[in-house]
């Protein structure tokens, strides 16, 4: 099955063909301003490498959308809906976000009473007037996009849906973002991403009609999907709606690309850079989360990140006699490091010295004291390793992957693994990531007065469903994630279940 | 008497955290309301016990409930301040100050929340010095003061005196019951104390305490040093293990969050395997299958990173984790206070066993 994997970074557009296992094509170009001209030419670039056959589906990672948040640019004001009072009156929507960006997207705020308690039962009776009255102001100041955000949602969506109906009735063409459709348990996260939501409605649309212009213009016919943080995909339409998802999917993509370039579903990824070195774990193909809150532009969120520890370490890395940086030359590498004809000794030119890699003049690094070349590699080495073992979860040796610009300084054994594994196409692996993206569904759900295996069960088939409507075959969908947490106080033997369910991409 | 200031607030916050041993709830968005507060010009004042006169009436206040019900149905002064003057208008008289049952956990700020809308100032103590997940857990009750009244409010408009109890066992279990049926989530105004009570039983200076641990964490981590070991000095603290989370196991028994965590040694405790067990707060640890830290003594869980404190329902595999000690109040190392708190108060039939030497 062949698949093109677009990756739209802030400085370089990738693509490549793969088909089945194996990378047919790759190509690198430079993002430009206009993202339709940027996609259309790596497009281009990728099919004059040849016929790319039938391609099943064209898959695109980008970092557009949450660099509009962080860069505040391309947002639209919202108007905001808050349906549970009288619970929660003292907090309202925005209430913790950085000032620069919620007096650029805040356009209102409304708080009305309705909502649910954990178990189901209405906080208090939906008030419904209030809901109309909010959506009258709101369309009389002109705003086109709102996000509702009504307690325990999650649970039950029936204040949210209500909200819907009634604002579609006063404001026909809005945009209607739902908590519920985003999130999980947690009121001001869960609303803090509705709002980012809804505040890249316009920004999303026009973002997905250009890459679909672009896909449109060549000689593909194939479905787009854009990539999530979670390493799955999602289809055009649906990034449309809900570009949120998108966020932070580029760490995700460039593990998963190096899992599929090497053929390892557990191992741990080393991605040696210019300035860091990111070790991430993947457990079954997927990256191992963090748990931390996950900010985005200063504002909190409940997206899972991967889990990456970051060590001052990479190619562009200063060597100072027996010290190893933190200071990197970055990405003035070919301008400083000795071997092309710089005046900074790092770390690269010590690799050159040993014959790890062949760059630059190797005569100009002829002149190092072999002692200090081999002393800084084993120390090099040992920061590699004791980074690996602080990431390791279980005992035992495990298979390193070693991927990024500056991987030569990952040595063909280190201690606590068990192989070391370097693969072809890194470069472009955030491409190759997109390429192989899968199609998941998730349920984050609390269940009382039933069974953990009735709850389980339930969240189970909720999920596989929730997958095949984001486009996945329903007969190859694996379980990925399975976690249930009973909950204190609460009576009726209630859980909160997580669920999420895996599968490969479906077509049409 | 002072005031609390501005920059003391996320401190508190931070310092709570780690005291509330795992449970207790965040104390993130109590916090984010006096940010409000203190934004919008109101301010809290912070008095010492000892200048609390001997028959002074003193609000015990918590918030109560389900951890998780707290993330949807957020913390709210207003609603925090309603038990108080139901208890003032049950009582016929007014409070000169108000405390917290508990410094761990959201329950740090609830005296705040009730301060700033009360103008009351905020006693410089607690109940437990930590967190605890009963009413009888407190130095109140282990000093055998009375449990009653005890007043409770939601956030409609239903509101319940608990007038009298047999024990304070019997309030946990009428007043939990009704918690339970307003959405597991009440705000409470418990027994009023007397100034002599609070000086003779209160745990005392708790948040002067808990702002101080939160300040050194960070510090610490502002300044890219290791913020467990700030927390270690700045709370006379033992490090009793680090590692990674191997397996968490948690089960819902009789309305509590029951479970054990194994954890997997890294650096100096490479090969060694510890695992703690807690109901809502980490209860008691075994290192290598030998018992070396019971409750009372203050178990943390904390990520070796930041230094942030890790709830017992936060707590998942593969994270990397310090494990710490703190030093339990006194009153709670008496034989009197280990019935209440100790081992056997969570069903571990174990003796008390603490880092930090011999019992009082």
């Amino acid at each position: 099955m062949r698949r093109i994997g677009i990756d739209v970074g802030g400085t370089n557009t990738d693509a490549v063909l793969i088909d089945g296992t194996s990378v047919i094509a790759a190509i690198k170009t430079t993002t430009t301003a206009d993202v339709l001209c940027g996609v259309r030419t790596a497009l281009a670039q990728l099919l004059a490498q040849g016929d790319p056959g039938r391609v099943s589906a064209v898959v695109i990672g980008t970092t557009h959308f949450t660099n509009a948040v962080i860069e505040r640019r391309g947002l639209q004001k919202v108007g905001a809906l808050r349906i549970g009072l009288p619970a929660s009156a003292s907090l309202p929507p925005f209430i913790d976000w950085p000032d620069d960006l919620s007096s650029i997207v805040c356009g209102q705020i409304h708080m009305v009473q309705g909502g649910h308690e954990y178990d189901g039962r209405p906080i208090v009776p939906l008030d419904t007037a209030a809901i109309r009255e909010a959506a009258r102001r709101i369309a009389d100041a002109g705003l086109t996009s709102v996000g509702v955000t009504s307690i325990f949602s999650p649970l039950t969506a029936e204040c949210e849906q209500e909200a819907e109906r009634i604002l579609r009735e006063e404001m026909p063409a809005a945009s209607i973002t739902l908590s519920h459709d985003l999130g999980r348990i947690g009121l001001l996260e869960r609303e803090n991403v509705t709002l980012l939501n809804a505040c890249l409605q316009d920004l999303a649309r026009t973002i997905v009609a250009a890459f679909t212009d672009a896909l449109q213009g060549s000689s593909i016919d194939a479905p787009l999907y854009l990539t999530q943080n979670d390493g799955t995909i999602m289809r055009a339409e649906t990034a449309a709606r809900f570009p949120v998802w998108s966020f932070a999917s580029g760490p995700t993509n460039s593990m998963r690309g190096a899992a599929f370039l090497s053929g390892l579903q557990d191992a741990v990824v080393v991605d040696v850079g210019g300035t860091t070195t990111d070790i991430g774990y993947l457990k079954a193909g997927f990256p191992r989360e963090a748990n931390a809150a996950v900010e985005v532009g200063g504002v909190r969120t409940l997206f899972r990140m991967p889990d990456l520890l970051s060590i001052g370490l990479g190619g562009g890395t200063e060597i100072n006699g027996g010290s190893i940086g933190p200071h990197s030359v970055g990405f003035r590498l070919l301008e400083k490091a000795l071997v092309f004809g710089g005046d900074t000794l790092t770390a690269t030119d010590i690799a050159v010295a040993a014959g790890r890699i062949d760059l630059g003049e190797r005569g100009r690094v002829a002149g190092l004291s072999p002692a200090l070349v081999a002393s800084t590699l084993a120390r090099t080495s040992e920061m590699i390793a004791e980074a690996v073992d602080r990431m390791k979860t279980e005992a035992g040796d495990v298979k390193l992957l070693a991927v990024g610009g500056g991987s030569f300084l990952i040595p063909d054994h280190l201690a606590g693994c068990s192989e070391v594994i370097r693969v072809p196409h890194h470069a472009v692996a955030n491409a190759v990531g997109a390429a192989i993206a899968q199609v998941s569904g998730e349920v984050d759900q609390i269940f009382s007065n039933v069974t953990r295996d009735q709850a389980v069960t339930a969240a189970q088939r909720e999920a596989e469903n929730r997958a095949v409507d984001a486009g996945a075959i329903r007969k190859n969908l694996k379980l990925v994630e399975l976690e249930d947490i009973p909950l204190s106080y609460l009576p009726g033997d209630a859980r909160r279940i997580r669920v999420r369910m895996v599968g490969d991409i479906g077509g049409h | 008497m002072r005031q609390i200031e501005r920059d003391e607030l996320e401190p508190l916050a931070t310092g709570a955290w780690i005291l509330g041993t795992g449970g207790g709830g965040s104390p993130y968005l109590a916090y984010l309301n006096m940010r409000k507060l203190y934004a919008e010009g109101t301010s809290v004042s912070l008095m010492d016990p000892a200048d609390l006169d001997d028959d002074d009436l003193v609000a015990v206040v918590s918030n109560m409930g389900a951890p998780l019900v707290g993330q949807e149905r957020l913390s709210d002064p207003a609603f925090a301040a309603k038990p108080v003057r139901m208890m003032e208008q049950y009582l016929g008289r007014r409070f000169t100050a108000v405390m917290s049952v508990e410094i761990g956990g959201g329950n740090a700020f609830q005296p705040l929340l009730v301060a700033a809308m009360t103008g009351l100032p905020v006693v410089d103590a607690d109940a437990m010095g930590r967190a605890y997940p009963e009413a009888q857990m407190t130095s109140f009750a282990i000093a055998d003061l009375p449990m009653f009244p005890l007043t409770l409010a939601d956030i409609r408009d239903n509101e319940v005196i608990v007038a009298r109890a047999a024990s304070w066992k019997w309030m946990e279990r009428i007043s939990r019951k009704v918690c339970t049926e307003v959405g597991s989530i009440a705000a409470t105004c418990k027994a009023p104390r007397t100034g002599a009570e609070v000086k003779a039983h209160g745990i005392l200076y708790t948040t002067t305490q808990a702002i101080a641990l939160g300040r050194e964490v960070r510090r610490a981590r502002h300044a890219h040093q290791d913020p467990v070991a700030a927390t270690l000095a700045a709370a006379a603290g033992k490090l009793l293990f680090r590692g990674k989370v191997a397996d968490v196991q948690r089960r819902a028994t009789e309305g509590f969050l029951r479970g054990n965590a194994v954890m997997e040694g890294i650096d100096d405790d490479r090969g060694a395997r510890f695992e703690v067990a807690f109901q809502n707060e980490y209860a008691i640890a075994w290192r290598d299958g030998r018992i070396i830290v019971t409750t009372p003594d203050l178990i943390c869980v904390l990520d070796s990173v930041s230094g942030e404190a890790i709830g017992t329902e936060s707590l998942r595999y593969g994270q990397r984790v310090s494990v710490i000690a703190l030093p339990a109040p006194a009153i709670l190392r008496t034989p009197k206070g280990i019935e209440h708190v100790g081992p056997r108060a969570f069903g571990h039939d174990t003796d008390y066993v603490s880092v930090f030497g011999a019992q009082p």
